[in-house]
């Protein structure tokens, strides 16, 4: 039962965040150095390790799909099989998964942080809406970069599949040939489908991460706590709603 | 404007601030089953210097929090010029400040952008403005070379005198202070006094100022109240509290070292 409450009361106070939060979009223009370092932080500094394990990631799908295809003569269909995989499910899942756990938290424990010191106390006797200054700019950052890391993951897949390919004995296809399939049978509706589902769960872990944050409520041992339960939380909800979002994109 | 309310020029700028008088209405708050507030009241008029003292624990930092609408009464009403304090856009129609006990500053901005938050958000003034605003503030608690630091390159005290730099740029009609003079010595502690006292004679700025310092509340208050255990024991000019008549109130005034039977004894005896 109060696990229930507390969901539900987790669920009341983000999206009173969120409405908050859009309420001060007309200010984002004078925010744009704030706009400008959370894209920074978001985007550039997530991105080399979205690209380090998008590479692993289409090797493997290559390599399995080809173990699991050479009997059978399914091999030339791994250049669509990793890029159909990549786009639609893979990478906007892994770049959100990473954004939680790289991204995610940082924003917890900065906001978890501010917190326990009254800083965020001190922005509200200001009259300075934490909601303004702390959350609408990192939601607005992660509405551009979801998409870029997303695209990014997209193609470093598809070319870590290609290399595999062609270098891996029992699979052999030269890149021609697995980007042919590709753009054979491959739709744009895959990859922006990948593309909706990473802004949504992008937002989704940005909202909570910095809900959570704003939430703490104790001394420095529930800094760390709030970086947990933020993580956890994010890592539940991407799993969650990449069913129901791929439910109703499908 | 209030016909009670009086107006002076601020120091930060040209507009005349009013300065706003804090109502504390029959207030009661709880946490769970604690009781830490227990039907205070009192009025603070614009332009004095109220100082709130009582032991640690005795609901003090609460009330303040109750004033800048940090915290919610579980009942009665907290009414900061005529305006609850509870609604938020209480804050929009009356700039208040409070310097918090450990200062709170914003650890990842220095204490030139620390000071410069408050006129850059509220877009108060342009660039120079704000720069010439900061560097008076500095001045006048004696920060000037601190401008490019961080708060963790400064000491206790000095974090403090940031934390009423701060303040002060906001311009404030009400000023809040949560043990300003703790952590201080005795030179800055006189110095902050003079400070508080200063914006009352010469802006006319309300100030209610928490603290466990005698000499602060006899130096500068007009009035003092004394909080023991959320319950307002003494309300009234800083020269009656040199004879009160509570014994708690003074006990906790004059408290006399007993080696002979000391007060943590009585304490291991009474539980």
């Amino acid at each position: 039962m109060k696990l229930l409450t507390d969901a539900l009361e987790g669920l009341g106070s983000t999206l009173l965040l969120l409405a908050r939060a859009l309420s001060y979009t007309r200010t984002l223009p004078r925010q744009f150095g704030r706009f400008i370092e959370q894209c920074y932080l978001i985007g550039y500094t997530t991105l080399p390790i979205v690209a380090i394990l998008s590479f692993f990631i289409g090797s493997v799908l290559a390599l399995q799909s080809g173990f699991a295809g050479k009997d059978f003569g399914a091999k030339q269909f791994i250049g669509l099989l990793v890029g159909v995989s990549m786009s639609r499910e893979l990478a906007p899942v892994m770049a959100a998964i990473l954004l939680a756990g790289r991204v995610g938290s940082a924003i917890a424990a900065e906001l978890a942080s501010m917190k326990v010191y009254q800083e965020i106390d001190a922005l509200v006797t200001m009259n300075i809406p934490p909601a303004r200054i702390l959350v609408l700019p990192r939601l607005a950052a992660v509405a551009v970069m979801m998409p870029v890391l997303t695209i990014v993951a997209d193609l470093v897949g598809w070319f870590g599949g290609a290399i595999i390919s062609k270098y891996t004995h029992f699979i052999a296809i030269e890149p021609e040939s697995y980007f042919a399939t590709m753009r054979q049978y491959m739709h744009f509706d895959s990859v922006l489908n990948g593309l909706i589902k990473a802004e949504i769960f992008g937002f989704v872990v940005v909202l909570v991460c910095c809900n959570v944050g704003l939430n703490t409520r104790g001394g420095p041992r529930e800094i760390g706590a709030a970086v947990t339960r933020a993580v956890v939380v994010s890592l539940i909800l991407i799993l969650v709603l990449d069913f129901f979002v791929t439910r109703v994109l499908a | 404007m209030p016909a009670s309310v009086s107006s002076t020029r601020n120091p930060f700028s040209d507009a005349a601030t009013p300065a706003v008088g804090v109502t504390i209405d029959d207030l009661c708050k709880s946490f769970g089953t604690f009781e830490v507030l227990k039907h205070v009241s009192f009025h603070v008029p614009p332009g004095e210097i109220f100082v709130l003292m009582g032991p640690s624990g005795s609901g003090k930092s609460v009330l303040l929090k109750h004033i800048v609408g940090l915290e919610l009464p579980t009942s009665g009403k907290v009414t900061v010029d005529g305006l609850d304090a509870a609604d938020e856009t209480t804050r929009e129609k009356v700039r208040m400040a409070l310097v918090f006990q450990a200062g709170a500053l914003f650890n990842s901005l220095s204490v030139y952008d620390n000071l410069a938050l408050y006129p850059r958000e509220h877009q108060l003034a342009d660039e120079a403005g704000i720069r010439e605003k900061v560097m008076r503030a500095l001045q006048i608690l004696s920060l000037e070379n601190a401008a490019n630091k961080f708060p963790s390159e400064l000491s206790g005290g000095m974090k403090k005198r940031v934390a009423i730099a701060r303040a002060l740029v906001m311009e404030p009609q009400l000023m809040l202070y949560d043990e300003p003079t703790s952590e201080l010595d005795p030179v800055m502690s006189a110095t902050i006094a003079e400070i508080i006292a200063t914006l009352k004679e010469q802006y006319h700025v309300t100030s209610i100022v928490v603290s466990h310092d005698r000499d602060l509340a006899l130096g500068i208050a007009d009035r003092v109240g004394i909080l023991m255990g959320g319950q307002l024991r003494f309300l009234g000019k800083p020269a009656e509290l040199r004879t009160p008549q509570d014994s708690r109130v003074a006990d906790f005034l004059n408290p006399q070292i007993d080696l002979q039977n000391p007060r943590f004894k009585q304490l291991e005896t009474q539980a």
